[in-house]
């Protein structure tokens, strides 16, 4: 590659999402393991952080999936509480920071702004929250305060928290701890400043019991995708962890967010925007793109394509041979529902269904291949080399500013990355070779920091 | 060895004297950094020690019971003990970690993921320090309910019992909950079977249908059953109705004697307590006394150390818990008296941090093992061993296990 270029290429930034529990996580392959054990996090943790990766993506679960009225079998099921796994995973890294997903419905902003900054002290200020809210029953049914989020409160609650958890981090001076032994000064007179909410939603007072962490305010990433969503991200995230991972669609959603921050004040460095991406490598493209058809074949085995179309169909369908042609039979008016924990029912399910048919048919596909075609995102497919270029292509023609690398075994699945594609892209000049010493993740990725 | 005596370490910032951060070997400055925590922890863990607990308060630490102070002459702020025992899990391989975490604020569901993934972090060392809190400081800073200050004095002499024991009946339904939970899964409920693609036996995988006076939950939990399936469940209590909680739900009790004579009023009252209330097929509820000790290599030396911490302190310490100041000989006989008068352990509360766990590590412990109540350091329990191994519990069948093997006419598994 030249490097006449004068101009600083712009740098990626990557991170590695920990498997998760859908098809996409291939749990009957021999090298995957447990989901739980520790060994998996210290491993994948690891892999990351020798690859520089940005951080490490935690997604959380709050009650386990069910279809068909009964808890779903097909996909890995389980994982840890959120933050206790990213505060023993800080124990065992030391650069790379460590992001997850929390509920601000089902957590309160005293205890949560709590954990956060625990956190954050434990690891030396590499700690993230991925925002989200639920208002689901289904979800609800978990806890004490069951369902009660209207879903038109949602972003409402969010900012609400966000701004209540933000006055409890700022709460202290930075100089707040004295620990003057000869003058018997612990805490500096004022160190302390007692905080007061009376909202719509919260309603809190008092002192808060964690001094200033390192970053203050943990690096906050959102992943709403609506205009209201967009515009929260827009307002209060710093990475948003996007969908839009086609190049065309993604510059779009691109421009569209970054050009929404001038008018409230922010530089438009100081947002990350970083779709979710798979990948699969080989020798060529030809042997990339085959080892991308395997592993895709490997994400939706039979079991997994009927249910795929269970959920359109809204009744049971396990008579149907997977390899077979699509049901002739409509689906079921009032089978809507029957897939609970996830985000994707169909709007019109008769329609969905004649249109999947239709598909089948002209492309002579069997069930899962249609399920397979159905369900391909844009991936990473290539040489180590032409997947490097790829990413530097999305990042410098801003499309993104990095990838969520999503690996699909647990939890090896990222290692080969780092093997091959890290190195490509430090060559091509747009990637770390190093951590900063002490960096915190919002300085590691660029973002707004604060004192 | 004759009966084991178990010993526990109970960490709180520079130690349990309110004076203690002047001392100068003690680290003011770094009680909010990972590193403090896991030197203490590594101490103890090197003398062997059961487990530790850690305090903690979603307020800031008061002088004053319920109520806030705004003193900046003692140490206030703390870390979350929850995560700070998460951190040190990976660090560590035999010691127990013990975190304190309020049910009354809380939600049962986190309480108990939390606790379940610190189980796993810690391949087997989890256990948990239930609190109930009935300050008012903590209900505002939650903001979901309000509580009405408790006036201790009335509550000894026998008035307001109502509240209090709405607070711990609730913690015991809290601690309920979070045990249905910790066994929602069946040690075998994940079966990865190719063949048929199915990851899961979700008739292995229970709703643990929590439905209770004050809150109901569905269930399952997200986390498999844990290593130790049931982390040990260790509370604090002083009066009737928390020791009714301990023998109701919990594993370990911490109880506050200030004499011999004392000790066997509350063995006798904590005994009857679990002859009324602990549910059938649970091992007895284990005791332990809760000592503040400061040790010095002279008796002499020890009054006048703490001595001189009360009058930094500008007053003596006033503690729930006996205070020891003495040579660590007195103190290992103090805890052999206490074995023999039938308590199962100690929870030692060192008056300063470091020193006082320095010569619970370096003297304490030592003459304990000469007396043959603990095992050698080097020999005991090695990696791998359990928290539940440490204090003689076995893992416990699982609930559900055992309803669906009835319910199939099965034998129940053992």
């Amino acid at each position: 590659m030249t490097t006449s270029s004068t101009r600083r290429l712009r740098q990626v930034h990557l991170a590695a999402h920990f498997p998760g529990v859908n098809n996409t996580t291939v749990w009957s392959d021999p090298r995957s393991e447990s989901q739980v054990a520790f060994s998996s996090f210290r491993h994948f943790a690891q892999n990351a952080e020798r690859g520089f990766f940005d951080y490490l993506f935690l997604a959380e679960g709050l009650r386990v999936r069910e279809h068909k009225g009964r808890i779903y079998e097909a996909d890995v099921a389980g994982r840890p509480n959120t933050l206790a796994i990213l505060a023993a995973v800080a124990a065992v890294t030391h650069d790379i920071g460590l992001v997850g997903t929390l509920s601000a419905t089902f957590n309160e902003p005293y205890e949560l702004a709590r954990q956060l900054a625990t956190a954050d002290h434990l690891s030396g200020g590499r700690i993230g929250w991925n925002i989200v809210t639920t208002s689901d029953a289904f979800h609800g049914a978990n806890f004490r305060r069951g369902a009660y989020l209207d879903r038109d409160d949602r972003y409402r609650r969010a900012a609400e928290f966000l701004e209540v958890a933000t006055g409890f981090w700022q709460s202290w001076a930075p100089d707040a701890v004295l620990a003057d032994k000869e003058a018997g000064a612990f805490l500096s007179p004022d160190g302390i400043r007692r905080v007061e909410h009376h909202g719509p939603q919260f309603d809190v007072a008092g002192r808060f019991t964690v001094p200033r962490s390192p970053q203050v305010r943990p690096l906050i990433v959102q992943a709403g995708d609506s205009a209201d969503g967009r515009d929260f991200a827009a307002e209060h995230a710093d990475v948003i962890f996007s969908l839009h991972s086609e190049f065309a669609d993604a510059q779009a959603f691109y421009a569209d967010v970054k050009g929404r921050l001038p008018a409230l004040g922010r530089d438009e460095d100081s947002l990350k925007v970083l779709p979710a991406i798979g990948f699969a490598l080989g020798s060529t493209r030809a042997e990339a793109e085959e080892n991308a058809r395997e592993i895709a074949l490997a994400q939706t085995s039979g079991a997994t394509a009927i249910a795929f179309l269970e959920r359109i169909w809204g009744r049971d369908l396990t008579e149907y041979d997977p390899d077979g042609p699509l049901p002739e039979i409509d689906p079921d008016p009032a089978g809507a529902g029957i897939t609970q924990g996830r985000a994707n029912n169909a709007a019109d399910p008769k329609a969905t269904a004649e249109a999947w048919r239709a598909r089948a048919e002209a492309e002579r596909l069997s069930i899962r291949e249609l399920v397979i075609a159905l369900t391909a995102r844009h991936a990473l497919v290539g040489t180590p080399g032409q997947v490097a270029e790829e990413i530097t292509r999305f990042v410098q023609e801003r499309a993104s500013d990095g990838f969520v690398i999503v690996g699909h075994t647990n939890p090896y699945g990222l290692d080969e990355f780092v093997d091959t594609v890290v190195p490509e892209l430090q060559e091509r000049g747009v990637y770390r070779d190093s951590y900063g010493a002490g960096d915190s993740l919002r300085h590691t990725l660029g973002v707004r920091e604060y004192a | 060895m004759t009966r084991k005596l178990h010993l526990a370490v109970a960490l709180d910032g520079t130690g349990w004297h309110p004076a203690s951060w002047r001392e100068p070997a003690a680290r003011p400055r770094e009680l909010f950094t990972a590193g403090y925590w896991l030197d203490l922890v590594r101490t103890a863990e090197r003398a062997g020690i059961d487990f530790v607990t850690i305090e903690d308060s979603f307020s800031l630490q008061s002088s004053a019971f319920g109520a806030a102070d705004d003193r900046s002459d003692q140490v206030r702020g703390r870390l979350d003990a929850l995560l700070v025992a998460s951190y040190l899990a990976p660090l560590t391989h035999r010691i127990g970690l013990v975190p304190t975490v309020t049910a009354t604020h809380t939600e049962p569901f986190h309480v108990a993921t939390a606790l379940q993934t610190l189980d796993y972090a810690s391949e087997g060392r989890a256990g948990w320090r239930v609190q109930v809190s009935s300050s008012p400081v903590d209900a505002a800073l939650v903001g979901r309910r309000t509580v009405e200050p408790l006036d201790l004095e009335a509550y000894r002499r026998g008035e307001g019992q109502d509240a209090v024991r709405a607070l711990f009946d609730e913690a015991g339904e809290v601690v309920e909950a979070v045990r249905r939970l910790w066994d929602s899964w069946e040690d075998d409920a994940i079966v990865r079977n190719v063949a048929s693609g199915r990851f899961l036996d979700g008739d292995k995988v229970h709703y643990t249908d929590f439905e209770g006076r004050f809150f109901s939950i569905k269930g399952a939990s997200i986390v498999p059953r844990s290593p130790q399936g049931q982390p040990p469940v260790t509370a604090l209590a002083h009066t009737t109705i928390p020791y009714e909680l301990a023998a109701a739900h919990a594993d370990v009790v911490y109880v506050t004697p200030q004499s011999p004579e004392h000790l066997d009023a509350i063995l006798a009252e904590v005994r009857d307590a679990e002859a009324r209330l602990r549910p059938a097929g649970r091992p007895p509820l284990l005791v332990y006394a809760d000592l503040v000790v400061l040790l010095d290599d002279t008796a002499s030396g020890a009054e006048a150390e703490l001595a001189a911490l009360d009058e930094r302190a500008g007053e003596p310490l006033s503690s729930d818990a006996l205070v020891v100041a003495g040579t660590p000989a007195a103190l290992a006989e103090r805890l052999l008296d206490g074995q023999c008068h039938g308590l199962d352990g100690f929870r030692l509360r060192p008056a300063r941090l470091p020193a006082d766990l320095d010569a619970i590590a370096d003297a304490l412990v030592p003459a304990l093992e000469a007396a043959g109540v603990r095992p050698a350091s080097a020999a005991s329990a090695g990696d791998g061993a359990t928290l539940r191994d440490a204090l003689g519990l076995v893992r416990p069948d699982n609930l559900f296990t055992t309803q669906a093997a009835l319910s199939r006419g099965s034998e129940v598994p053992a």
